[in-house]
């Protein structure tokens, strides 16, 4: 039916069929598609019989291009929306192409995918590669906030991972940046260090219980916690106070600690079937 | 036969990703920066080849990093491509569809054009008369500067050009949509915007500015390739980026010949047009 028509299609037009939808009604947030689950190791095998490489590869092709423009501005992508939007009639199998979609990230991009919510299956794309420090060949004016980051995460860091709100900010404000004034470069600083850096995932802001007024708390967010190397922070602050990093023994322990094993996106967990979710 | 790429491949692309397009002096400083930062093997003249390794993994995703040339300085510049796209469409993620349309115009204007430019009033008009929905001149300007932001349009004394990336991604897509309409070099066989023009009314042909500016470097009597009329045009002299201490050997190798001495005026003049 469709798929045999959707066959004849790909065939002809390889080269120029991979995305004739609007992005526009793509990129708002869609609710969680309540009627995608999992399909099993052989329902997956079973599809993957009725179809061509050609039609496998396409659909993986569309994936990747689907996600790099969704992680534009480094908001968590949603599986229900990369089904929606992308794999389609193609879901039985899903977990074939997003096996293959983070293959491709790994070996020909140095990205990884990785589900940070496994419950409600949404993924990251963060960065394998080192970043360099005074990477002044990646030729593009160096993102501002990204300075303003790191100096948010130093700051948690060094005091063991968690701080409160107002001490972010009075360091910050030592630093010309108030959160109650319209920075020229940040624009408003409360909103990018609390909604947009936290939706990024770089940091986690948490509300203290129990506290009148309610007091927030920042944390290190899941990217952070993967893109960021503590080695290199704890090197460039060693660099700022003109000391050996080693001179600070809890956080160079921490830094040095071997990494918690994310999820990523592997042949392992995603021919798993549903009854084991 | 397609190779399993190094972390220095994955970094050049990564650099390519976030800049859309570079020159080839960068070009060749990232090749080495990235070969030397991954300790892998280093020649000088291997750019192609290490580029054509990162291609053969893009090309199943519908990608390419290409070698074009600008149309305003006659330099080489590689660039990452969408291969899949062959419309406005693959720009709709960051444009809204009357922001599309007014593109669409200004490439229009563009491609009509004698002199591969729209200027800003024209573009302005058009903006007025939009089907999908009308842009005022405060959104206008802001849209065009978007536009040269994202590396689509060049800007220059309010005059707008399609970008040589743009060129580089939409050439099938200008093609297709314009067909005997645009404009193609005769030297080198790409569409052309900025170009000259042979005068005899039965030839007509097209060539680059920089492609006038290498072919007919230094005769004394210019005629048009293809019909061997008197070429009535100034030719303009090839442009030489202010060279490096490193980077004039391969200047040279790239544009022409070496001359003697490098040309301190080095921008390409423009033709004066009776």
């Amino acid at each position: 039916m469709s798929q045999r028509k959707r066959a004849s299609n790909t065939q002809s037009s390889q080269n120029k069929g991979v995305r004739s939808q609007r992005w526009e009604a793509v990129l708002g947030d869609d609710e969680d598609d309540p009627s995608f689950t999992q399909p099993s190791t052989s329902q997956v095998q079973k599809g993957l019989d009725r179809l061509t490489p050609a039609q496998v590869d396409l659909k993986t092709a569309e994936v990747v291009q689907f996600i790099f423009v969704k992680d534009q501005k480094k908001f968590p992508i949603r599986r229900a929306d990369i089904v929606k939007h992308v794999v389609k009639e193609y879901r039985n199998i899903y977990p074939e192409i997003i096996k293959r979609v983070g293959c491709v990230f790994e070996t020909v991009f140095g990205l990884k995918l990785v589900e940070i919510d496994s419950k409600n299956h949404v993924y990251i794309l963060i960065n394998k590669l080192e970043q360099l420090e005074g990477e002044s060949l990646n030729m593009s004016p160096s993102n501002p906030k990204t300075g303003l980051l790191f100096v948010i995460l130093s700051i948690v860091f060094m005091k063991g991972g968690v701080v409160k709100e107002s001490m972010v900010w009075n360091t910050l404000k030592k630093l010309r940046v108030d959160q109650g004034e319209r920075h020229e470069i940040f624009g408003d600083v409360k909103k990018v260090v609390t909604d947009e850096f936290v939706r990024q995932r770089y940091l986690e802001y948490v509300r203290i219980p129990h506290t009148e007024p309610l007091e927030f708390e920042f944390r290190w967010g899941q990217r952070a916690d993967m893109e960021v190397s503590k080695v290199k922070l704890l090197e460039f602050i060693g660099q700022l106070h003109e000391q050996d990093p080693q001179s600070w023994t809890q956080q160079y322990r921490e830094a040095t600690a071997p990494p918690a094993a994310p999820a990523v996106v592997t042949s392992a967990n995603t021919s798993a079937s549903v009854s084991q979710r | 036969m397609s190779r399993p790429l190094g972390e220095s491949h994955k970094r050049f692309l990564q650099t390519m990703m976030v800049n859309g397009i570079i020159d080839g002096a960068k070009a060749r400083a990232l090749h080495r920066h990235c070969c030397e930062t991954h300790g892998a093997h280093y020649a000088h003249d291997k750019l192609d080849e290490f580029i054509e390794v990162i291609n053969a993994q893009l090309q199943p995703m519908f990608m390419q990093i290409r070698k074009g040339m600008s149309e305003e300085d006659g330099l080489q510049y590689h660039a990452l491509v969408n291969m899949a796209e062959t419309d406005v469409t693959r720009m709709s993620t960051d444009y809204a569809d009357n922001e599309l349309e007014l593109f669409r115009k200004t490439m229009d204007l563009i491609v009509d054009s004698d002199n591969g430019t729209a200027s800003s009033t024209d573009i302005l008009n058009c903006a007025d008369s939009l089907q999908t929905k009308k842009l005022k001149k405060r959104e206008t300007e802001h849209v065009l500067n978007r536009l040269v932001q994202d590396k689509w349009l060049n800007e220059k004394n309010g005059d707008y050009s399609l970008s040589t990336r743009c060129i580089m991604e939409m050439e099938q897509y200008i093609r297709m949509l314009y067909q005997d309409q645009v404009k193609v070099c005769h030297i080198c066989h790409n569409v052309a915007l900025q170009c000259q023009m042979c005068e005899n009314p039965t030839c007509g042909i097209k060539i680059h500015t920089p492609c006038v500016a290498r072919y007919f470097k230094g005769r004394t009597d210019p005629r048009c390739p293809a019909c061997e009329d008197f070429w009535p045009h100034e030719i303009p002299d090839v442009y030489r980026p202010p060279s490096s201490q490193s980077e004039t050997q391969s200047a040279a190798k790239e544009n022409t010949a070496p001359t003697p001495t490098p040309r301190s005026t080095a921008q390409t003049r423009r033709t004066r047009r009776s």
